[in-house]
């Protein structure tokens, strides 16, 4: 089992974990601390990229900001050095960067800057392996994500080459806030659960505190994006929306 | 010469290095049903005799080759044009959209989604949306909303849903970017017909299969008129028409030329790249953010380039060399004055390319074929404000 398995199965309550695009403003990794101490599991960081084609408009909106300040891949893993915090750290991004950067170069760049795991968005299964190679050599765990659209023995294949947790795609569509929360977020989640003994946590569409509270009847946790970079983009304040959340999702 | 150079990729997908399924998992579903659905119906000899009647009773091909008298002899070469411009709606686009829109129908689909650049694909795809009973919706960013006013409204007309893009550089990659989005939450009534030899497998080869009707034809015709061509001259956006003529002429000594716009030189830029799909050459910073191509034809303002033509660059059985927009404005009015043809800017580029190369990379006494892959009405507008500019400018 992986450290990040192991990390996620011994949180005593439903996993909470945030997502905050590396470099939106100089104050990007404070973020990272605020919502680490209102309760975080683990933080999902993101490294923008130019065409971001599973992002919905706060999570574009958010990129486009940061790579206008020049964000690039190495200056967040400099910023990561002076992560404080204990929860792990994952990363998600686009293919493209860390084919451009090197297979081995970029495993060990999270590596050592204390990243445990990755999410890949565009990187399904079938051509995983160059990478996955890579960033086990290096320590780091490669994440896959399950969508409502697989089907079953696709998710079984998933499930059993996904390391670290399963990141189930709650709708079927671009990361953002939903007015309700899809059906289709609990069935995958379900899903998921019934295919591996591994941590399922859902991202895309987990809105509010009641959604989540909701999924995690089925799920082991939930991810959440749109809100929190909504939240950055209005100036207001991480810990807070967070805490709601944490209470939400207070010991099962 | 080798008949393999343009054979089906291996079963991921790939032409040597290029190519692939590189999308997020919720589509993927869809790629792969799509390429089952593609092999199958490629393989039945009634979705063949269907399309076939479609292409000609609809679209009315075959396309002549012309043979461009006045040109050949200002020249010194022997120029025979592809003539894909008399396609129904005005450029090669619908060979390929023909094609999707019948294997929609046979997946069940009821809905069309296109990016469009120039808006020519978006208009083909509207075209046969409409007559097959199909709803659809194009992505269109702004700039070229702007530049391509005209086949806007003609897809309104069509009774397509035309959504202008505002994000990124606003033109052809953002378009593929908002299409790829909406697809992911319509996947399961609406196909994606992609306008090139782009994205995750089966694409590129599916749409290049769609597409050799052109070069298909053209061999055929040019061993009529006892023509071998030593030269097969392509404009390149994603390379669609290119993929097309080239696969009728992959295995002969000809040599294959793909012409991109100095602005969006893929292959010029010679480095591989992830987008939108598909591992081919894509120009991008040094951290592999994408860059944004810069073209007065909004069809060749790509910065990519289809998996399969970076293959064939890769094992040099096809050249990608780019010409830049000055020249593509005198090759429009030096093609008009001379033949009575006004290309559309795309294929402008093809013609620029031979113009300008005459008397050195192409030798005099030459037989070229440029393909002529759509009329320049649509950018009549435009080529007046440039050329207007330009007057100005001097
Ligand atoms: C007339 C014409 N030629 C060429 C192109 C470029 O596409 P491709 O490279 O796929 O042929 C376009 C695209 O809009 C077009 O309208």
């Amino acid at each position: 089992m992986t450290v990040l398995e192991a990390t996620l199965n011994a949180v005593p309550h439903p996993i909470l974990v945030p997502y905050i695009t590396g470099g939106v403003d100089e104050h990007w990794l404070d973020y990272v601390h605020e919502a680490v101490d209102a309760g975080a599991d683990a933080v999902e960081i993101g490294i923008p990229f130019s065409d971001p084609v599973i992002d919905g408009p706060v999570i574009q909106a958010a990129s486009v900001r940061a790579l206008e300040r020049g964000t690039t891949p190495d200056t967040i893993f400099r910023d990561l050095d002076r992560y404080r915090g204990s929860v792990p750290l994952v990363v998600m991004t686009y293919y493209n960067l860390v084919h451009r950067y090197g297979h081995e170069a970029f495993a060990q760049r999270l590596a050592n800057s204390g990243v445990t795991g990755v999410v890949l968005a565009d990187l399904p299964v079938e051509e995983a392996t160059e990478w996955t190679q890579a960033a086990d050599a290096a320590g780091v765990v490669t994440v896959l994500i399950a969508a409502p659209s697989t089907p079953d023995d696709r998710l079984q294949h998933i499930c059993d080459q996904s390391r670290g947790f399963v990141y189930a795609m709650g709708v079927m569509g671009v990361t953002g806030e939903r007015a309700t929360l899809a059906d289709s977020a609990s069935v995958i989640a379900k899903r998921a659960k019934a295919a591996t003994g591994k941590p399922v946590l859902v991202g895309v569409g987990v809105s509010t505190p009641e959604n989540a509270a909701t999924l995690v009847t089925a799920a082991d946790g939930v991810i959440i994006g749109a809100p929190v970079m909504r939240r950055i983009a209005a100036g207001g304040s991480v810990a807070a929306l967070i805490s709601e959340f944490r209470t939400a999702l207070a010991p099962a | 010469m080798t008949t393999s150079a343009m054979a089906p990729p291996s079963g991921r997908g790939f032409f040597g290095g290029f190519g692939g399924r590189f999308v997020p998992e919720p589509l993927m579903p869809a790629c792969l049903e799509l390429e089952v659905a593609f092999r199958t119906a490629w393989a039945d000899p009634g979705f063949r005799a269907d399309l076939a009647a479609l292409l000609r009773d609809y679209t009315g091909r075959p396309t002549p080759v012309t043979e461009c008298h006045r040109l050949s002899e200002n020249l010194g070469v022997r120029v025979l044009v592809k003539r894909e411009d008399l396609n129904h709606t005005g450029s090669h686009k619908i060979n390929n959209v023909l094609g999707q829109a019948l294997l929609a129908r046979c997946m069940g689909k009821r809905r069309l989604l296109a990016e469009t650049g120039a808006g020519q694909h978006g208009v083909a795809t509207a075209t046969v949306a409409a007559l097959l009973g199909l709803d659809c919706v194009v992505y269109m960013g702004e700039v070229d909303v702007e530049r391509q006013r005209l086949n806007v409204f003609r897809m309104e007309l069509l009774g397509a849903t035309v959504v202008p893009v505002s994000s990124g550089s606003r033109t052809l990659k953002d378009s593929v970017n908002e299409a790829l989005r909406h697809w992911v939450a319509t996947v399961e009534d609406t196909h994606y017909c992609m306008g090139s030899v782009l994205g995750p497998h089966p694409y590129p080869w599916m749409v290049r299969e769609f597409q050799r009707v052109i070069g298909d034809e053209a061999r055929h015709q040019c061993a009529e008129l006892g023509a071998a061509p030593t030269h097969v001259v392509a404009c390149v956006g994603g390379g669609s028409n290119a993929a097309g003529i080239f696969a009728g002429f992959a295995d002969t000594d000809a040599e294959l030329v793909g012409v991109e716009a100095a602005g969006g030189a893929a292959v010029g830029g010679n480095l591989v790249g992830v987008v939108h799909g598909s591992k081919s050459m894509l120009l991008q910073d040094s951290y592999g953010q994408v860059l944004e191509a810069e073209s007065v034809s909004a069809g060749l303002d790509y910065p990519g380039i289809g998996p399969e033509h970076a293959h064939l660059a890769e094992i040099g059985r096809a050249t990608y060399p780019s010409v830049t927009d000055d020249e593509v404005l005198d090759a429009v009015r030096v093609v008009s004055q001379t033949e009575g043809l006004i290309p559309a800017l795309e294929s402008a580029h093809a013609f620029a390319y031979l113009l300008r190369e005459v008397g050195r990379s192409i030798p005099r006494g030459s037989t070229v074929l440029v393909n002529l892959s759509g009329r320049g009405d649509k950018d009549m507008e435009q080529i007046s404000d440039l050329l207007s500019q330009r007057k100005e400018a001097q």
